[in-house]
């Protein structure tokens, strides 16, 4: 077991020491790359927040929906396969709940300021 | 220095010209580069731009058109009187610039938030989505015996081209596999006409001024094919930067759009707008893709290129809002 502070404590104080001490001091292009960095930063500490439990309630429903098991990453080109070649569609029951759940798990990751994902969230997640 | 180069080349074909200033790059990758600059003149100076592949970056991508044809197609369109800027000189090789050419500078701004949100745009904002449909239909009538030489494309083998570009990314995507499924089931097959198609007009690529649209940008990806690609690729939630209830590059309906394309005495039709809307979604979605292929294993590790990649999931949720809209 490795001691703490935890990844995501680390991450979140590089992240709040650039954003507070270095972003005031920095203009034009540099500045530019360096909200990029902040925001990489950002988006690393929610993924190492969020990511385990997105992935236990993903790998949940991709085997109900596919009746096989395995890892997140195997069963997404199990389905990714079916949806190819027909045998699952937005016919199969619980398809399109699923890739709704699972995209809006990823876009609280990767850019939960986008419109998009707002207005779904204002739906009820 | 750059300068001294731009203006041996300005002194072959701007007679009187005295000086070359103010040379400054807006952007550039590797293979593209885009420079401001300065011909100064007793008649006053003239503000330029110079785009250009540096020398030994010749070879262009597969899906564009060259250099030399976006020179071409401009200059057809500024002929046409389709906004766009004049072009003064295409480079030759013994002018040592790369391969590319220089045109007129066109005041403006390009940067959509700015556009989408600064009150010197106000007032031209809610006309914005019909003079598109204008502008669209203007380039769509561009004269094709005039034309460069250019890849021609209809949906069946743009289907086929991107589907091949996302399975070579090996990067298993259920939602795009969906979006490839319904491409295929709704394929509107080759359009009754064939016309120009500038292959990447939206909100990003035009110059905007207080009056409206000034000016037309990036055609490297014009290609023949089905005049609605464009009319779709506008309305791609992605450009609509964050006023995702405004489709035409958060500007204005689609129904503007189409008003102002069927003003200028051209037809529109609505399903394959809408087939081309979900086609131009997945594309960038795709896109996202090779921006983190090429983070990965090519020369630009930037962290921009990075995020990109982490951009496709965008695109997941707009294709969901599309093709299985929750209730509203």
């Amino acid at each position: 077991m490795q001691d703490e502070p935890t990844p995501v404590e680390l991450t979140k104080s590089v992240a709040d020491f650039l954003r507070s001490d270095i972003a005031p001091l920095i203009e034009g292009h540099q500045a530019f790359k360096l909200r990029v960095a902040i925001n990489i930063l950002d988006l690393v500490t929610r993924q190492l927040t969020q990511e385990q439990g997105s992935d236990a309630k993903e790998v949940e429903r991709l085997r109900a929906l596919l009746g096989v098991d395995g890892s997140v990453g195997d069963l997404n080109g199990v389905l990714a396969e079916r949806i190819a070649n027909g045998e699952v569609d937005l016919a199969t029951p619980g398809l399109a709940e699923h890739l709704w759940a699972t995209t809006m798990d990823k876009l609280a990751v990767d850019q939960p300021n986008y419109a998009s994902y707002k207005r779904e969230l204002g739906r009820g997640g | 220095m750059i300068e001294a180069e731009l203006f041996r080349s300005v002194q072959r074909w701007c007679e009187g010209a005295t000086a070359v200033t103010g040379a400054a790059k807006l952007s550039g990758g590797a293979s593209q580069e885009t420079w401001r600059f300065d011909i100064m003149h007793p008649d006053g100076p003239i503000g330029a731009i110079l785009r250009r592949s540096p020398k030994g970056y010749g070879a262009a991508p597969t899906r564009a058109a060259g250099l030399a044809a976006e020179a071409q197609l401009m200059q057809l369109a500024y002929e046409a009187g389709v906004p766009s800027p004049r072009v003064l000189h295409v480079l030759t090789p013994d002018e040592d610039l790369g391969t590319g050419f220089i045109m007129q500078r066109v005041e403006g701004e390009t940067i959509a938030r700015k556009i989408l949100r600064d009150d010197e745009f106000a007032a031209a904002r809610p006309r914005l989505a019909r003079q598109i449909g204008g502008v669209l239909a203007g380039l769509h009538r561009l004269p094709q015996d005039k034309l460069p030489e250019l890849r021609n494309r209809n949906a069946t083998q743009e289907i086929f081209e991107f589907e091949r570009d996302y399975r070579s990314l090996n990067w298993p995507k259920p939602v795009f596999e969906l979006a490839l499924r319904w491409l295929r089931d709704h394929d509107p097959g080759p359009s009754a006409e064939t016309t120009l198609v500038h292959g990447d007009f939206r909100n990003g690529n035009l110059i905007i001024g207080a009056d409206g649209v000034r000016a037309v940008l990036d055609w490297e990806l014009a290609h023949l094919g089905d005049p609605m690609e464009d009319l779709g690729w506008v309305c791609v939630n992605s450009w609509r930067f964050g006023e995702i209830d405004k489709p035409v590059g958060g500007f204005g309906s689609r129904e503007e759009l189409f008003a102002g394309y069927e003003a200028a005495g051209r037809s529109v039709d609505p399903s394959r707008v809408k087939f081309w809307e979900v086609m131009g979604t997945l594309r960038w979605g795709i896109m996202c893709g090779g921006m983190m292929q090429r983070f990965r294993e090519g020369p630009d590790h930037s962290m921009e290129r990075a995020m990109i990649g982490r951009r496709a999931s965008e695109t997941e949720i707009d294709l969901l809002r599309l093709l299985v809209p929750r209730g509203s």
